[in-house]
């Protein structure tokens, strides 16, 4: 079964994606989806990437819901800074932060969450000495920022893919 | 398809409360690129549209057609996945190399590179440069 689908995952993905793009669910639309997300598979796989392990699907929903609403909140105060502040951007600054998790999948994953939510932005990852450089907009607090990052979201992402 | 005269008015309140909230939510990150002092600073704003602004942009857009073709029109989230997974490279990308040019010129704004094989080399300029700031003061 695996010389037909080497990345599962990828090829489902694939396939979701063309039948949301054609808007069907036609027989005729999942067959055509399937040969082209499978022959894409095929693709590659001959680049030999390294392949994620998912072990708590289950925490990939919890993980995605709490960015959402971190998402939203991050979006209500960096509004608020912007409209309300005399001065904005008087409080940002950079800190530092030690990380435990080793797995590219998931500091690829953390850098993108990082990112997208307003008020932080993903700079420098040491993978020596295991510390990520961040920016952050409304740094009044360090050991806050290092709670959510590492309380919220590493933990959860180490439990996903480590 | 319906034409535009037969659309429910509740849905068009609600579409039309989408799509003015998620523009007004784009136009306060517009107005941070304005309104923040610095570089590093200045990178937070536009991920206001990127995030909550085209969310609700991609809802009001997502009932509208649903109304319209009466059946649901999901397709919207396609952005939605590929606007959350490009920005943040962008920004990374950007942010990076304004860190790697402020190292570069011995910014005492940013923290200095941890190892030496992150730091960047020193321009030879810098010293003239500074040389020729001397007369200035």
């Amino acid at each position: 079964m695996s010389w037909l689908l080497p990345y599962p995952l990828l090829t489902a993905a694939l396939l979701a994606l063309w039948l949301l793009l054609n808007q069907s669910v036609s027989p005729g639309q999942i067959i055509l989806g399937s040969v082209l997300a499978i022959l894409a598979a095929w693709m590659m796989a001959a680049l030999r990437p390294q392949k994620p392990r998912i072990r708590r699907p289950v925490a990939v929903f919890r993980l995605a819901g709490i960015v959402l609403v971190d998402i939203v909140r991050s979006n209500l105060a960096v509004g608020t800074i912007i409209l309300s502040a005399r001065k904005p951007g008087l409080n940002a600054g950079f800190m530092t932060i030690p990380l435990d998790m080793k797995s590219p999948q998931g500091l690829a994953v953390l850098s993108i969450i990082i990112t997208s939510t307003p008020g932080t932005i993903w700079l420098n990852y040491d993978a020596a000495k295991g510390t990520l450089l961040l920016h952050v907009l409304d740094l009044v607090d360090e050991t806050v920022w290092i709670r959510t990052i590492k309380g919220r979201y590493e933990r959860l992402l180490m439990e996903i893919f480590e | 398809m319906t034409l535009a005269h037969d659309f429910p008015v509740w849905a068009a309140i609600l579409v039309a409360f989408f799509v003015l909230g998620g523009s007004a939510i784009t136009l306060v990150g517009s107005l941070g690129l304005l309104r923040l002092g610095t570089f590093y600073a200045r990178t937070h704003a536009p991920t206001l549209g990127a995030t909550m602004g085209m969310g609700t942009i991609l809802c009001g857009s997502a009932l509208y057609f649903s109304v319209l073709e009466t059946r649901p029109v999901v397709h919207e989230v396609l952005i939605a996945v590929f606007i959350t997974l490009t920005t943040p490279v962008t920004l990374m990308l950007l942010a990076r190399a304004a860190l790697y040019r402020d190292r570069a010129e011995g910014s005492p704004d940013v923290p200095a590179a941890e190892r030496m094989e992150e730091a960047p080399q020193r321009p030879e300029s810098a010293e003239n440069r500074s040389e020729h700031e001397e007369p200035a003061r």
